[in-house]
């Protein structure tokens, strides 16, 4: 048999052939098996185990001529696929990672069912799901992160308090069902949740700033899963319909009531298992996202930038709602383009580009706020209308700071690393806000102050 | 000796299948057997067997499973199918008729002169 020098030579052979995706860890296998047959066979000719080593490995061939063949046969292998079976070498922790994944997931549909139990019905009491929606979408996965990534006590005390908190705020004030800050309260709640979610995401790390860019990381791939499982159940609703329609059947109860908000509990927990178990398989696709979409949203916000100066503008309320999108699009695409950038590299194109992209962005804003400014003053202060222009400061405080890092960086003064510290600190002012929004708007302007519908 | 890439390209397949034919075996071992069958003239890169396995294994020719034998390395062993051995019978008929065509020609060939430089403008392929 082969002596140890020769076994950690094989192992290393392997390990070097298992690098190529084209070979399988099965394929690895046999060629093993191959090699040590070879040896055996040379070594009882009379070969040293290192010299029959050498022999072996030059008579399987030349690698790169043995990883063509097995591409040219194994074409799906150049195509990552997803983990359900995965790496052997990781096998056991993952199942537990999707066996977690299905518990939490199915715990989620089941917990978005029992208020039915109680008698409150999505068509009957509207705001009681509106308001408790991101607790029904958020505990189950902050349930399945916490299991998952394990996170100490404390940790777990701050995740439960800011929960509760929430729950609290949204069961015991006397929110009425179409009151304005009802609304505002059910859809800051989810973001000023979000935090929490990030707490039980950084674990015990909580302070660490790159651990939060990691959750940025995470926010953004899990939004683009969302949204393609949003897609796959738009599919399957509107089959379902379909096809039970066509069948003389109404399927319209359980879709509506059964089929969509257990599928969203649930879609939330299974995003974010994709993100973690397709983060190392596949690029990020929020910064290719933002890559692609940089340059064309540069180029309309330069268009819109002219035609203001030209036209004037004209805006309602509304357009703050709109302008605070756009903030939001804009801020995406600078996080992401942080986030995947390697703070290392010198300034390049892409750096002009987003400079050139966030103050273009400014420039629409300001004249947009100017002209909100005149007609703000003459309506007072609702809470739709001091949420949406709170929304639009605090986006514009990051965007112009970070303008001011871009083109100090772009002029060689500053460093990239500041504006990745930058975006991962100014997530507490979001948080912020929207804790701001869910606690003391109610107080502040009534439980029910107008009585219509937002937008 | 060495034998041009392409003639052992073609002729890897109908080997395999063949040896394949008489039970279940392995990769080292088709290597054995086609090095003992050749004499040892007959020499694959070792590697590439593989990829070809797994080829006949997609066409559907071969069946594979991994046994571990007693004492031993876990191994993956190939066996023909039935729609195996219907490739290797047409494969047998093709290679017969051109083995048989190139005996032909060499007895006609060997016969004259060792080397014929050319066919001559009266030469016409037989259909």
């Amino acid at each position: 048999m082969t002596d140890s020098a020769v076994e950690a030579q094989i192992d290393e052979w392997r390990s070097y052939v298992r690098g190529h995706r084209e070979v399988s860890s099965a394929d690895g296998d046999e060629l093993e098996d191959h090699l040590r047959a070879r040896i055996d066979e040379l070594t009882g000719a009379g070969l040293a185990p290192d010299e029959a080593f050498l022999v072996a490995v030059k008579r399987v061939g030349r690698l790169d001529e043995l990883t063509r063949e097995f591409a040219r046969e194994h074409s799906d292998r150049l195509w990552k696929q997803l983990v359900l079976s995965g790496p052997p070498d990781s096998g056991a922790a993952r199942d537990r990672s999707m066996d977690v994944m299905l518990i939490w997931a199915f715990a989620a549909a089941v917990a978005v069912k029992v208020p039915a139990l109680l008698g409150l019905s999505l068509d009957h009491d509207a705001a009681f799901y509106g308001l408790n929606g991101g607790l029904f979408a958020l505990v189950p996965l902050v349930g399945y992160l916490a299991t998952v990534r394990r996170p100490g006590r404390s940790t777990l005390v701050r995740v439960a308090a800011l929960f509760a908190v929430g729950a609290i705020v949204v069961n015991a004030y006397p929110l009425t069902d179409d009151g304005a800050t009802t609304l505002l309260v059910g859809l800051h709640l989810p973001i000023a949740l979000w935090i929490a979610v990030g707490l039980a995401y950084s674990g015990d790390d909580w302070l660490s700033g790159p651990r939060w860019m990691d959750f940025i990381r995470f926010t953004g791939e899990w939004v683009v899963y969302m949204a393609l499982l949003a897609l796959g159940g738009g599919v399957l609703s509107g089959l379902t319909l379909g096809a039970f329609d066509a069948a003389g059947a109404d399927a319209t109860e359980f879709v509506t009531a059964w089929l969509i908000p257990c599928g969203f509990v649930g879609a939330v927990v299974v995003a974010a298992w994709l993100v973690e178990a397709k983060k190392s398989v596949i690029e990020n696709m929020a910064p290719v996202l933002g890559m692609v979409f940089t340059p064309l949203f540069v180029v309309t916000l330069a268009g819109l930038v002219v035609a203001i100066v030209a036209n004037g503008i004209d805006v309602d309320r509304d357009a703050l709602i709109l302008f605070d999108l756009v903030l939001v699009v804009v801020l995406g695409l600078i996080v992401y383009g942080v986030s995947a950038r390697e703070p290392a590299d010198p300034p390049g194109f892409f750096d002009r580009l987003q400079l050139g992209l966030v103050a273009a962005t400014l420039v629409v804003d300001v004249l947009v706020l100017v002209a909100l400014g005149r007609r703000l003053s003459d309506f007072g202060f609702s809470p739709n209308r001091t949420a949406a222009l709170g929304e639009n400061l605090v986006l514009l405080g990051n965007l112009a700071w970070s303008a001011w890092l871009l083109a100090g960086f772009v002029r060689g003064r500053s460093r990239f690393a500041l504006l990745n510290s930058w975006q991962t600190r100014y997530i507490c002012v979001y948080a912020g806000w929207a804790w701001v929004v869910v606690l003391l708007f109610p107080l502040v302007f009534g439980f029910d102050s107008t009585p219509r519908v937002f937008g | 000796m060495h034998i041009t890439k392409d003639l052992v390209a073609a002729s890897t397949t109908p080997l395999v299948l063949g040896i394949l034919s008489d039970g279940e075996s392995y990769g080292y071992a088709i290597l054995k057997q086609v090095s003992d069958l050749s004499g040892g003239r007959l020499e694959w890169t070792d590697g590439l067997l593989y990829p070809l396995l797994h080829r006949l294994e997609r066409l559907g020719h071969v069946e594979s499973v991994w046994r571990t034998p007693d004492g031993g390395r876990r191994r993956k062993y190939y066996k023909l199918t039935t729609q195996g051995r219907a490739e290797l019978a047409e494969q047998h008929r093709q290679w017969s008729t051109v083995v048989d065509a190139l005996r032909n020609v060499w007895s006609d060939n060997f016969s004259v002169g060792p080397l014929r430089p050319t066919l001559g403008p009266t030469w016409e392929p037989s259909s």
